[in-house]
């Protein structure tokens, strides 16, 4: 599910976390992220992968991964155990998005949530002007094979966390190498604008 | 002379010829009982560098020893690990240097019921004391000393061996830098308790066993020893992997012969696998290791359970279940993870697909040699740096 944008991504969620501090990257795919985390700001790292070949990845980097599924196994985390938990492009693909919310909130001080924007121009004009379910850099995966199940727009999470009473304390909306803030005024453009939402939340 | 007999007399002219330490200090085992003076029998492979920080110590499981890999001295096989250890596996003997002890309650030189008690001055056979997972691991602590490592780089072992680190970090938590405990478990089964009592009872069943007294007689229960044997065999097996090895298959014959010879390929193979065993291992010992592993419940020695027991936990470790393994469950090897993640120690899980069972960590399995050689040498690195600063 991680894709072309991940890099910037990467690096707008490093940004987002303080240095030396304990995260848990849930769906944590090569470690590639606990890599930089681990290394640019000494950041504790725990990692959660379902496929045994980017564990054995992880492993390989001498990166500390657990194999399991985030949607069923997040209960052997204990509460508050992380100063940041991260999500990054998952949330989509989940059975039941807001339990494992519920979970991330729990086990996490603060939650980073990173989503592919259905609400991205390019994505509205093809359903729009040619009928067709979307496919993009961000999106690259045809309806009958996406493991996207609960796809969601920026403003979409952004009214949920209002409608549950989640605090919202940053969004950034990226678009290839540019990102921007994303508040109450200027969600409506960057909703259109964004590739991809970045939420700490908690 | 019975061939058996002359056979045991042999092993123990060759178990006179391997390493051993003599152990000075008196142990206080977990029944109450003292023993000093006793020998621990172990063997090594590779070179311990000048940094002395690539030693790896493994803990063998209930019929291992301590020949982990080249050819064992006694038996003339292969040793019992020989798809992990050596030069250029996993487990890299050119890199690493490789440690194993003989477990006191066992037949390969360390202090058994074989041996001699020298209060009666005949073999022990059932006054030998019952022995528990952290006796073992508490009579090990000793070669360490002995061969002057203060900590591991690693410490490794499957099945019993699982159980045998876990207690050593929970009882040494300084003894190592990183561990990988492989398809065990933190407290014996119900299921694994009633497996081991069958493996006992078998071999109580052997009139020759008289009580533990064949001993005296130079001879060996071997009717009983086997078929404890074949219980455990079938127990280290699949379904799946059963169903595929043997299937319905007869052995080197057109039909059934309507008689109760071994038909099928399968109980000519556990025929075989029983009374092998029969030729490098002693009854007694098995009575007494397994018990060793029944008695082993992690949680019952600390307040508060197993993340108690895991609390301050500075080992790396790396936990690696098969996922068709009904011995110890990938759930119960789970269970280990969920406490050290509770406890906050730094630990990896990984499952292996397999239809292999329980005795996939002895075989060739790429993905599990695979993952454990990636953590191994990543935490060679650690430690080396770590050492550094």
């Amino acid at each position: 599910m991680r894709n072309l944008n991940m890099k910037k991504e990467f690096k707008v969620i490093a940004d987002l976390l303080s240095n030396n501090t304990r995260v848990l990257d849930v769906g944590c795919g090569d470690g590639s992220l606990m890599g930089l985390l681990k290394k640019e700001k000494n950041i504790e790292v725990r990692g959660l992968e379902l496929s045994q070949d980017n564990v054995q990845q992880c492993i390989h980097k001498g990166l500390p991964v657990i194999q399991g599924n985030a949607e069923t196994e997040l209960h052997q985390f204990p509460d508050q155990s992380f100063d940041y938990v991260v999500l990054s492009q998952t949330l989509q693909a989940f059975y039941k998005p807001e339990k494992v919310l519920r979970d991330l909130l729990r086990i996490g001080k603060s939650v980073v949530i990173s989503i592919p924007n259905f609400g991205y121009w390019k994505v509205r004009a093809k359903l729009l002007f040619f009928g067709e379910m979307p496919i993009t850099k961000t999106l690259p995966n045809s309806w009958y094979n996406t493991p996207n199940l609960h796809m969601c727009t920026i403003k979409d999470l952004f009214n949920f966390c209002g409608e549950k009473n989640i605090n919202i304390k940053k969004v950034v909306g990226v678009n290839e190498d540019k990102t921007s803030l994303i508040n109450n005024n200027n969600l409506e453009i960057k909703n259109l604008f964004s590739k991809l939402g970045i939420f700490l939340i908690g | 002379m019975p061939r058996l007999a002359g056979l045991f007399f042999w092993m123990n002219v060759k178990i006179e010829n391997i390493k051993k330490l003599d152990v000075s200090k008196s142990l206080k085992l977990d029944c109450g009982k003292t023993i000093s003076n006793f020998p621990l029998a172990y063997e090594t492979y590779g070179n311990l560098n000048q940094n002395k920080d690539n030693a790896i110590l493994v803990f063998h499981a209930l019929t291992g020893d301590q020949f982990v890999t080249g050819t064992n001295p006694i038996t003339k096989k292969e040793g019992w690990w020989i798809t992990a250890v050596g030069p250029g596996k996993a487990i890299d003997t050119n890199k690493y240097f490789v440690i194993c002890a003989n477990v006191i309650g066992g037949c390969m030189g360390s202090l058994g019921p074989q041996n001699i008690n020298p209060k009666s001055k005949a073999p022990y056979g059932l006054d030998f004391p019952v022995i528990t997972i952290r006796d073992m691991i508490r009579a090990q602590e000793s070669l360490l000393e002995h061969l002057g490592i203060k900590k591991l780089l690693c410490a490794t072992g499957g099945s019993m061996g699982g159980m045998q680190l876990l207690q050593f970090c929970t009882t040494f938590p300084d003894k190592t830098f990183s561990a990988v405990p492989i398809a065990c478990s933190s407290s014996h089964s119900a299921q694994n308790i009633a497996l081991n009592e069958l493996a006992r009872q078998a071999i109580m069943a052997d009139p020759v066993w008289d009580n533990g007294k064949y001993v005296l007689k130079n001879v060996q229960p071997k009717n009983g020893l086997a078929v404890a044997r074949m219980v455990g065999h079938i127990s280290y097996l699949s379904e799946k992997g059963m169903q595929e090895k043997f299937g319905r298959k007869l052995q080197e014959k057109a039909d059934y012969e309507f008689s109760f010879n071994a038909d099928f390929q399968v109980e000519s193979y556990l025929r075989h696998q029983g009374y092998a065993f029969t030729e490098r291992f002693d009854a007694n010992s098995i009575l007494y290791i397994t018990r060793a592993m029944d008695y082993f419940d992690l949680s019952k020695q600390f307040k508060g359970g197993l993340i108690e027991a895991f609390k301050n936990q500075k080992t790396k470790f790396l936990i690696i279940s098969f996922s068709s393994d009904w011995l110890y469950t990938s759930k119960e090897n789970k269970d280990i993870v969920i406490a050290l993640n509770a406890s906050g120690a730094d630990v990896s899980y990984s499952e292996i697909i397999t239809d292999k069972g329980h005795d996939s960590f002895l075989l060739e399995e790429p993905e599990f040699l695979k993952t454990l050689k990636s953590f191994i040498d990543s935490m060679y690195e650690k430690f080396k740096y770590e050492k550094r600063i």
